[in-house]
């Protein structure tokens, strides 16, 4: 029976040139720019090298002090994890590193523009960062303040050319730093692991960067387990709760959460409600869930409407089929049955289009450096998502139109479907 | 075994009523093999599609072995359309997209059994009709007869109980029509199938046990 739907299915597909290949114009495109959504998602958000224990790891980027006249939204500042993010409860590893900043290098006479990150020796321990040179400094180095540094293939290549750079020092705002290991890029897009040259956060001119619960620093605890991140969640929560503030006129409550890369994200959505995210201690992460649904499902909505009026007159034109089909014996549900094999083959033809056309699209949004060491690709977890959008997409348009015409009845199908 | 009572047929249309059947009452034995005549827009065709549960009456009932068909559900209605009833239209119905060979299994598809044994039993039922040279063509490569003859073989292949044929010799030439007419009475004699078939040729309608006549929708006799 499936066979013969499928026959069937492509001979009418062939049949109608002009129609199956607006249908599929229109299909593949749509599954094309989903598919681009998609894997720029999974560029941002997935588990992927070196964030590979991504699954178990929560990040404090943000941190929002706020009483009854005034707000103060930045990062943390290290004292605060350093005081209060210590010996949770559920957590393997602890590690505290700075935003990423901009630093200037001059090569003779030309200047370099790096984006440097400073961190603790634990930074390397928590993510798996591939090392193409050399190896991490470690925490040892970072309580002895050595002037050591990571640097990833890119900035190798402008500072020392093709050369080995493990050795060499750099110069980096005024400070010498020696080069211990080089990694490979890692996109901007990951903001926890990405900078182009990493040091011990012990380098900083001033120690200044000790005191104060805002300041410039993040941290990064891994769990023993995920099940304990709830309980990591709470306990830091109810810890800062505790905190004295410097100025309880000023400023009466700190919020500063443990969240995933994801929830971070979302607690930037929303102009002026942005700071209302920023001071709720919850996730904002069904915001970003939210906005990323109604984005996909409005934009495959008209395609779909257009798919549903394409089919509806598609399958009119086979009212007589279906007469003589419900003449001889089938049931509506079979025939909507054959009605929807045929349309979520169309779909599928269309997926594997649009899938091939994402691969090159993301490609060239790769090469073009829009964005600073994405490589945007496809990968199994992307095609899964790409297949479900094209049956979900399949399905949907097909089933209308399909329920519609199965409940002509015969005679008036034979007569070519002019219901009564 | 089937049976109408009182059927009333009114088509509506946006302003026009057309009342193609009134106060029919028919009933026909299992095994009997019966004629319908009467002149263009008649009724006849409306009243076959009644009796092949393809049309619901505006009033009255319809009734096979009994059944109150007018209450079934779609797939009981399918199940018999299926295994009790083949149709064979005045206007064929071929898929055209469709082979001949393709055409003739349309009732097995919707019956549990192997391809093997579909794709026997349509060749069966061509060659029974004459048309085994064919069965890969399409229907717009055969002539209206050829046409008329795939539409009886795909009624006939699924060895229905209930044949209802309308107008079946009607584009048939004299010998065709009566190798067609032979086919039925074998049909009606040995498996005994009961047999409805409309047609304008009073020799053949005579052939058959009873003739039934209507005349604009009522039944004369
Ligand atoms: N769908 C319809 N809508 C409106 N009127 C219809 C419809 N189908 C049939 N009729 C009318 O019902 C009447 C009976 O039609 P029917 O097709 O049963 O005639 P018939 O006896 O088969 O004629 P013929 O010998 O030409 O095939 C005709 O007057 C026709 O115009
Ligand atoms: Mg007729």
């Amino acid at each position: 029976m499936l066979r013969h739907y499928l026959t069937l299915a492509v001979k009418v597909l062939l049949r109608r040139k002009f129609f199956t290949f607006i249908s599929l114009f229109g299909i593949s495109f749509t599954l094309l720019v989903l598919m681009v959504a998609t894997a720029m998602l999974d560029h941002t958000f997935a588990p992927m090298p070196p964030e590979t224990r991504q699954d178990r790891t929560l990040n404090v980027v943000r941190a929002a002090m706020y009483g009854p006249s005034d707000t103060s939204v930045s990062s943390a500042g290290f004292e605060l994890f350093d005081r209060y993010a210590r010996d949770l409860p559920g957590v393997e590893r602890l590690s505290i590193y700075s935003s990423v900043g901009v630093v200037h290098s001059y090569i003779k006479g030309e200047k370099i523009e790096s984006s440097l990150k400073r961190t603790d020796g634990e930074f390397w321990q928590i993510l798996d960062f591939s090392f193409i040179e050399g190896g991490p400094y470690s925490t040892e180095d970072v309580d002895q303040a050595r002037f050591v540094a990571v640097i990833n293939e890119t900035t190798r290549r402008k500072f020392f050319g093709t050369q080995p750079a493990v050795g060499k020092s750099l110069e980096a705002d005024r400070q010498r730093f020696r080069v211990i290991g080089v990694v490979e890029d890692v996109s901007r897009l990951r903001s926890v692991p990405f900078a182009d040259i990493w040091v011990p956060y012990t380098t900083l001119q001033s120690d200044g960067y000790k005191r104060g619960l805002l300041g410039n620093f993040n941290a990064m605890a891994l769990a023993t387990d995920r099940s304990a991140l709830p309980q990591i969640r709470d306990e830091f929560r109810s810890r800062l709760d505790r905190v004295e503030l410097p100025d309880p006129k000023e400023s009466t409550t700190l919020v500063a959460p443990f969240e995933t890369h994801f929830e971070s994200y979302a607690r930037d959505i929303g102009g002026a409600q942005k700071w209302a995210s920023e001071k709720d201690p919850n996730s904002q992460g069904w915001k970003l869930t939210l906005v990323l649904s109604v984005a996909a499902v409005l934009f495959m909505l008209l395609p779909t409407v257009n798919l549903i009026n394409l089919n509806m007159s598609r399958i009119m034109e086979r009212a007589s089929e279906i007469g003589v089909r419900k003449a001889f014996g089938a049931s509506s549900q079979t025939l909507v049955g054959q009605f929807i094999v045929e349309n979520v083959l169309l779909t599928l033809v269309g997926g594997l289009v649009g899938l091939v056309l994402s691969a090159l699209v993301l490609r060239a949004i790769s090469e073009s450096g829009l964005i600073q060491y994405a490589t945007f690709e496809l990968n199994l977890r992307v095609f899964g998502y790409a297949l479900a959008f094209a049956l979900l997409f399949g399905l949907i348009s097909g089933v209308y139109p399909a329920w519609r015409m199965s409940r002509l009845h015969p005679v008036d199908a034979l007569r070519g479907g002019a219901a009564r | 075994m089937i049976r109408l009572e009182n059927i009333e047929k009114v088509y509506r249309t946006d302003r026009i009523e057309t009342v193609a059947l009134t106060n029919i009452n028919l009933e026909v034995d299992e095994g009997e093999f019966i004629s319908v005549m009467g002149p263009s827009g008649c009724g006849k065709s409306t009243l076959l599609n009644l009796i092949g549960l393809l049309d619901v009456p505006t009033e009255g009932h319809v009734q096979l072995d009994g059944a109150p068909i007018t209450t079934y559900r779609d797939r009981q209605l399918a199940a018999i359309r299926n295994r009790e009833i083949g149709f064979v239209f005045q206007t064929f119905h071929l898929v055209s997209d469709l082979s001949v060979l393709d055409n003739v299994q349309i009732p097995l598809l919707y019956r549990r059994m192997s391809n093997r044994e579909r794709r026997e039993r349509a060749l069966e039922a061509l060659d029974r009709v004459g048309l085994s040279a064919r069965v890969h063509h399409f229907p717009s490569q055969l002539s209206g007869g050829q046409q008329q003859r795939v539409a009886i073989a795909r009624a006939i292949v699924g060895r229905p109980r209930i044949l209802l044929a309308d107008e079946p010799t009607g584009n048939l030439d004299s010998h065709m029509g009566e190798e067609i007419m032979g086919l039925l009475e074998d049909l009606n004699r040995g498996e005994r199938t009961t047999i409805v078939m409309v047609t304008h040729d009073q020799q053949k309608a005579e052939r058959t046990a009873r003739i039934v006549r209507l005349f604009d929708g009522r039944q004369v006799n």
